[in-house]
């Protein structure tokens, strides 16, 4: 029951942040995503000075908070003359570094070390229940579910507002859609999923199944839809394969789940027919061969 | 106060400071400072395989294998740029977090294997610099003073690199060499910091003081100056705070010195900074309504 609890929140992970992750490749914003994934920890670290509980609701209203800020500060310091990926560097690095000398300072004792935050501890998910409504669940299951619906709920609310805006913000803008708006509310489901993901499988993982499955889609597919249901199936074909090699080998699960999405876009990068890499390398050799008998 | 090893300690993170002030500006002025995050990610990999492979915690060793899996993740970003359609800022992200994660599975396999598990690689992710061993710092002390020599010999050939890079072809410089050797360096910078500050935070010393920096000025020499003074400053400052404090990791207090220097650069430059800027503004405002009054006069 246990490894079923494991495997079901890291399928979770997957789809959640594989569903999120697409239209952060889209809108090139995929450095923020990391940023926010760094800063996460400094919203969860101040909301626990504040309220001392480390609650789900604070932890994700704490992180929410922080991701807003991240993309805030980011925008501030763009607008002030300095170039994008400087103002993302400088804003998570200080942010992180605050986040752990709070940690080092304030909540030393608590279940709340930077090592957990980093690694995170997916075997241990099971143990952490909450009950709602009669059942019994897994919190991270729980948190993760809540983010999902939210994550599906915008889509199909927003999903032909958020494309035009992604692919053509200026007519957007000038249809009169609140891109800026768009933007903030984006970011903000961006942190939750960070934060609901990376309680369970740690802030690298997160940032790694944010990033990498959308990214493998980007590679499939060439329409939007298309692309989410790559991406969730290759979130979740990481998360199992990660977990029963880690099992193997007896090492860190959330770090094999972040080897295998790393393997699987190295396979559509490489193997991709048409587009992949030895794919185009063969056709080159051909071409260069006919060129020469000609 | 300052006796022995804290001497020492000082010395090498200051030395630090300016090696990574330096090249650290040349990253930015490429827009290029987000892969010094990723090539610092990418050194625990390196860190973990070289302890697996010789069985010991030489310095030299550690640094070798990181600097091999940092230069490897650098040029897989710029491989997977330059043959698919996805933008840098996806691929850096995808190698960043991927690089990391199979650190993890390294250090996990290295802890569990018993004899490494007092090996200390954890330290690597956030740093140690007030506990660094004597010979770790002249080490440390050697490769920056390296650095910044390369910075000071290569100084106007990348400075052409960067600003006219199809000038500097045409007068016949090897840019593309020009170039290798510069990302080099920066892994250098990366591998030769992150004992000290670790791996999260080594890339804030490469971005931060340049950052910090261009808002006082539009010379490269003098925003070189500026960066490596700022990352002397921060370096030390952040030593000596941190060694009032027994627990306090060196690393994110050094950061958070060149954080506050960037606040103050950000607030306070002249004709840069904010508050210049937007008092420009509202005089260039009031003039034009002035102005505008005379007019309808």
């Amino acid at each position: 029951m246990n490894e079923f609890w494991v495997l079901l929140t890291g399928s979770l992970v997957g789809i959640t942040c594989g569903l999120t992750g697409v239209f952060l490749i889209l809108r090139k914003t995929a450095m923020i995503a990391d940023a926010i994934s760094h800063t996460v920890l400094f919203g969860i670290v101040v909301a626990f000075m504040i309220t001392q509980s480390l609650s789900g609701f604070w932890m994700l209203l704490g992180a929410a908070i922080a991701g807003l800020l991240t993309t805030f500060l980011v925008q501030v310091l763009q607008s002030g003359g300095l170039q994008e990926d400087a103002a993302i560097g400088v804003v998570f690095t200080s942010l992180f570094a605050l986040g752990v000398l709070f940690i080092t300072l304030f909540a030393g004792n608590v279940h709340l070390d930077v090592e957990h935050v980093l690694m995170g501890e997916i075997a241990f998910v099971p143990w952490d229940t909450w009950d709602i409504l009669g059942f019994s669940m897994p919190k991270a299951v729980w948190m993760l579910l809540f983010v999902l619906l939210l994550n599906v709920l915008f889509l199909v609310f927003f999903y032909k507002e958020i494309k035009l805006s992604t692919f053509d913000p200026v007519f957007a803008l000038s249809i009169g859609l609140p891109i800026l708006a768009m933007h903030y509310s984006y970011m903000t489901l961006v942190s939750l999923t960070t934060v609901a993901a990376f309680d369970s499988v740690g802030a690298v993982l997160v940032v790694a199944m944010l990033i990498g499955p959308a990214a493998t889609a980007y590679l499939m597919s060439k329409s939007v839809s298309g692309m989410i249901i790559w991406s969730m199936t290759f979130g979740v074909t990481a998360a199992i394969t990660g977990y029963y090699l880690a099992k193997l080998w007896n090492t860190s699960i959330a770090g094999m789940m972040a080897a295998m999405i790393g393997a699987l876009f190295m396979i559509v990068f490489l193997f991709k027919p048409h587009d992949g890499w030895t794919w185009k390398l063969f056709k080159r050799m051909k071409l260069k061969d006919t060129n020469v008998h000609v | 106060m300052l006796t022995g090893n804290l001497l020492w300690v000082l010395i090498g993170a200051i030395l630090l400071g300016v090696a990574a002030g330096l090249n650290g500006t040349f990253a930015f002025l490429q827009k290029q400072s987000l892969v010094g995050d990723a090539a610092a990610h990418a050194a625990l990999p390196g860190i973990a395989l070289a302890y697996l492979v010789f069985q010991q915690k030489d310095l030299p060793l550690l640094m070798l294998g990181a600097a091999i899996t940092s230069a490897l993740a650098v040029y897989m970003i710029q491989w997977i740029v330059g043959n698919s359609k996805l933008k840098a800022d996806a691929a850096i992200g995808f190698v960043l977090s991927v690089f990391f994660g199979i650190g993890i599975v390294l250090i996990t396999i290295v802890n569990q294997s018993g004899s490494g598990n007092q090996s200390g690689l954890n330290d690597f992710i956030f740093g140690k610099a007030a506990t660094m061993a004597k010979s770790d710092l002249v080490w440390l002390s050697s490769s920056a003073l390296l650095i910044i020599l390369m910075c000071l010999l290569f100084f106007k050939e990348w400075k052409l690199m960067i600003f006219d890079p199809v000038f500097a072809k045409g007068i016949g410089l090897p840019v593309e060499r020009l170039r290798v050797l510069l990302t080099a360096l920066t892994v250098l910078t990366i591998v030769t910091g992150i004992q000290a500050v670790g791996v999260i935070l080594m890339a804030a010393m490469l971005i931060i003081p340049a950052a910090a920096a261009r808002f006082w000025s539009n010379h490269l020499g003098i925003i070189l100056v500026t960066s490596a003074l700022f990352g002397a400053l921060s370096g030390a400052l952040g030593t000596i705070i941190s060694s009032f404090r027994t627990g306090l990791s060196t690393g994110p207090i050094i950061v958070l010195c060149a954080a506050s220097l960037f606040l103050i650069s950000y607030f306070f430059a002249p004709t840069r900074g904010f508050i210049s800027k937007s008092l420009k503004k509202k005089t260039f405002k009031q003039r034009n309504v002035a102005k505008e009054a005379t007019n309808h006069e």
